[in-house]
């Protein structure tokens, strides 16, 4: 079946977007990559070890830019000064590549977004010619203020970064859906298939994940698993699900030809 | 002598070498990285004919794996 998800022109196969944090060395994180089948990686952006041996691994070799789409993401960033900044510097870093992950935090405790800076960047970097996919709430006003500022992708949490909570708030993300025509992709909180599955049959265009996938016992495996939990709630999304009763007066088999009648 | 700031660390200079020049003695020459110069970014084409001034203050940055 052809569906692709599409952002900013652009089609894309996988509705699987990963991290590449987090894993135990590069070849872990290619092969978890692999499994997943993602096209779109997220990658961080950070100051250069002053002393390191400058043949050291580097993430580039492991994930060449020409198979994967970069997403480099402002992870860490705590302003919207930051986190243009450090956009800035990855998009001169890979070459003039302007799609990016905007993300600008509010507490190092809960990671939980400020969007208040998060939205103030987008505006700058909508202006600078950035394509922007955005980290948010799942308030959906402000997922429609990001929208019409002209951000890419919305990119809801379902629960908090890291958390393995799952989709909390299933609800807001319906809201989030109803009022922005862009791509809506859960960005944060999935910890299990499942939990994917459950965001692709809400609707959602896409999740992207990291921890839930690099946090488990077996990464690659997890990986595979989340590429079919996707896969399988998105086909049940295009499907349309039964509705649901509390009881049915309408069973499976016939209810003609029962032995034993007279 | 020149001081300057490379990632939060000074860093102390014989003279004013160009932005080349540096990244040549820190071994970063052909290494994918970005370099922004007291907020603005330096774009690799004009590493050779950027000067560095005393004070002058260095962001050097790399992709790492991230979420």
């Amino acid at each position: 079946m052809n569906d692709p998800l599409i952002i900013a022109g652009k089609s894309y196969s996988s509705r699987l977007l990963v991290g590449t944090g987090k894993y135990k060395d590069f070849a872990e994180t290619r092969a978890a990559l692999d499994a997943s089948g993602a096209e779109i990686v997220t990658v961080a952006i950070r100051r250069t070890n002053l002393g390191q041996n400058a043949n050291e691994p580097n993430l580039l070799d492991a994930v060449p830019p020409s198979q994967f789409t970069y997403l480099p993401n402002t992870a860490g960033c705590y302003s919207a000064d930051d986190a243009v900044r450090t956009l800035r510097l990855a998009r001169e870093l890979l070459d003039g590549h302007s799609l990016v992950k905007l993300e600008v935090l509010g507490d190092p405790q809960s990671l939980y977004p400020n969007v208040i800076e998060t939205i103030a960047a987008a505006k700058t970097l909508v202006a600078d010619g950035f394509q922007v996919m955005v980290y948010t709430s799942d308030d959906p006003i402000v997922a429609k203020q990001l929208e019409d500022i002209g951000c890419v992708a919305i990119m809801p949490l379902a629960s908090l970064i890291g958390s393995g909570m799952g989709i909390l708030n299933p609800w807001n993300l319906q809201l989030v859906m109803e009022r922005v025509s862009v791509p809506v992709i859960v960005d944060a909180g999935v910890g299990t298939a499942s939990d994917a599955a459950i965001a692709m049959e809400l609707g959602c265009d896409g999740v992207l994940m990291n921890t839930a996938i690099a946090a488990a016992q077996n990464p690659v495996l997890m990986a595979s698993a989340m590429k079919q939990g996707v896969a399988a709630g998105r086909a049940a999304y295009l499907a349309g699900r039964m509705p649901k009763k509390l009881y049915s007066a309408s069973p499976s088999s016939p209810t003609s030809g029962m032995i034993g009648k007279s | 002598m020149i001081t300057i700031h490379i990632n939060g660390e000074p860093r102390q200079l014989e003279h004013a070498i160009s932005v080349a020049e540096l990244i040549a003695a820190m071994n970063l020459t052909g290494k994918r990285i970005a370099l922004e110069r007291n907020g603005d970014i330096v774009p690799r084409s004009t590493f050779s004919s950027q000067t560095l001034a005393d004070g002058d203050k260095l962001e050097i940055v790399v992709a790492v794996g991230g979420g």
